[in-house]
């Protein structure tokens, strides 16, 4: 636990140092948005939740992929000898977990700037766009280190990952649907459960995974 | 030439579900009439592409556990036969929905399903191609299969029971309606064209990995 700490105090103080790369993607996620802007104008409900996740999922994507990618094999190896493979993964995802939250709650609102706000219920989409974030983050956290060992770019992150994420993405439209009106639906706990489910797989997965990728 | 057993029984099945399932009684329902016939050619080839799908899983994980390349062999021979049974799955599904319901592709939440794994299977090829190293190649590829298959499956299995779908067996089992079948069918099905399909792709990956490894001892003594 004390490790896992440290590495995530570490990631934070890099951000905080080098704060070029964050200021990037907080541009990346503003010109998109502007771009879409430009192209879309202010589009209807539907449209509107369809394109905030295609965003959130490149976003992610970009934001993500270099938290390995970034990390040289020199500086991998002295990890590795004064922390263990799971410290090291877990800090990962606690870290890029953070980060997507940030970055989920700045494109929400450059959305309801730039695209309107359709969304009655703003808590709950708050709620379901960050939980959104953290799956995403989630998975690709470990795609990337899969695409780093295999000296990959962050394209074949996109290969890997944009299948296994469709139906959480899927799941996520729905339940984000939900709040842009007062109507209650059905089920929704149960997607709920669900998507709950996956990222605890996902964590348990890179637990007991990310050793063999890390070992040569 | 040395057939065993169950290449003959897999001859037999064979033979007996093309000529029973063409000749056969089925039950007369509407909308789908004679089309039910499609259940013991497009169903077996999903059963057998999951089959084909977890014994692809069980040889990354014995990949990992003891580092024998052999298993990586074995492993990426069953997911290409499981690619195969998926994609002559979605061939014969999109031809009886040409019928029933006037459009090969729908967006039915099982269309999505079926292409979403293809998709997966195909990045875990194009993730293997991209590797030479046969050892890093081996355990990376492992370590995608695993957690592909693991992200994968609940969904295929969870979803399709959440959401309402055109495909018979609309709410619940995702794989076949039961009352839709009677027991002409049921005796058929079961103890015939699943093991039928399921026979003829384990011999074709058997005679793949032979191929395989008889390669690779060539490439070792040259």
């Amino acid at each position: 636990m004390k490790h896992i700490i440290t590495l995530f105090r570490k990631d934070l103080l890099l951000e905080m140092r080098q704060q070029y790369s964050f200021y990037g993607i907080l541009l990346y996620v503003a010109s998109t948005i502007f771009v879409l802007y430009l192209a879309m104008g202010q589009p209807e409900d539907e449209v509107w939740n369809g394109l905030f996740w295609m965003i959130q999922l490149f976003v992610c994507v970009n934001a993500v992929a270099k938290s390995f990618l970034q990390e040289s094999r020199g500086r991998l190896l002295y990890f590795y000898s004064i922390a263990g493979a799971r410290d090291f993964i877990l800090s990962k995802l606690l870290f890029n977990a953070l980060l997507m939250a940030v970055l989920s709650i700045t494109s929400w609102i450059l959305f309801s700037l730039l695209l309107g706000n359709p969304v009655q219920n703003g808590l709950r989409f708050m709620g379901v766009a960050m939980f959104g974030g953290l799956g995403l983050s989630l998975v690709f956290t470990f795609l990337s280190a899969i695409a780093a060992r295999a000296q990959q770019n962050a394209a074949m992150m996109a290969i890997l990952g944009f299948p296994l994420i469709i139906p959480q993405i899927l799941l996520m439209m729905k339940l984000a649907n939900t709040a842009f009106s007062h109507v209650i639906q059905q089920g929704l706990l149960q997607i709920v459960l669900l998507l709950a489910g996956m990222d605890i797989l996902v964590i348990a997965l890179a637990v007991i995974l990310f050793p063999f990728l890390w070992k040569d | 030439m040395r057939l065993s057993w169950w290449k003959i029984l897999c001859i037999l099945l064979l033979l007996t579900i093309s000529i029973a399932g063409f000749l056969g009684g089925v039950p007369a329902k509407p909308i789908l009439n004679e089309t039910i016939r499609n259940l013991y050619f497009h169903v077996p080839m999903w059963f057998s592409m999951m089959i084909f799908f977890i014994v692809s899983l069980v040889n990354s994980v014995r990949y990992l556990r003891n580092g024998d390349l052999r298993y990586d062999t074995y492993s990426v021979e069953y997911a290409n036969i499981g690619i195969l049974f998926g994609i002559l799955g979605l061939v014969t599904g999109m031809i009886w929905a040409n019928y029933t319901w006037g459009k090969p592709w729908s967006n039915d939440p099982k269309q999505i399903g079926a292409a979403i794994a293809l998709l997966i299977y195909f990045a875990y090829m194009v993730l293997r191609n991209s590797l030479v190293d046969p050892d890093k190649r081996a355990k990376i590829s492992a370590v995608y299969n695993i957690f592909a298959f693991a992200m994968l499956f609940p969904t295929l299995w969870i979803i399709p029971r959440l959401v309402e779908s055109l495909h018979p067996g609309g709410m619940g089992n995702p794989a076949l309606n039961t009352n839709d079948i009677d027991s002409r069918m049921r005796t058929l099905f079961w103890p015939v064209a699943v093991p039928a399909w399921t026979l003829l792709g384990v011999w074709i990956t058997t005679l793949r990995i032979r191929f395989k490894l008889l390669e690779e001892q060539k490439l070792e003594h040259a």
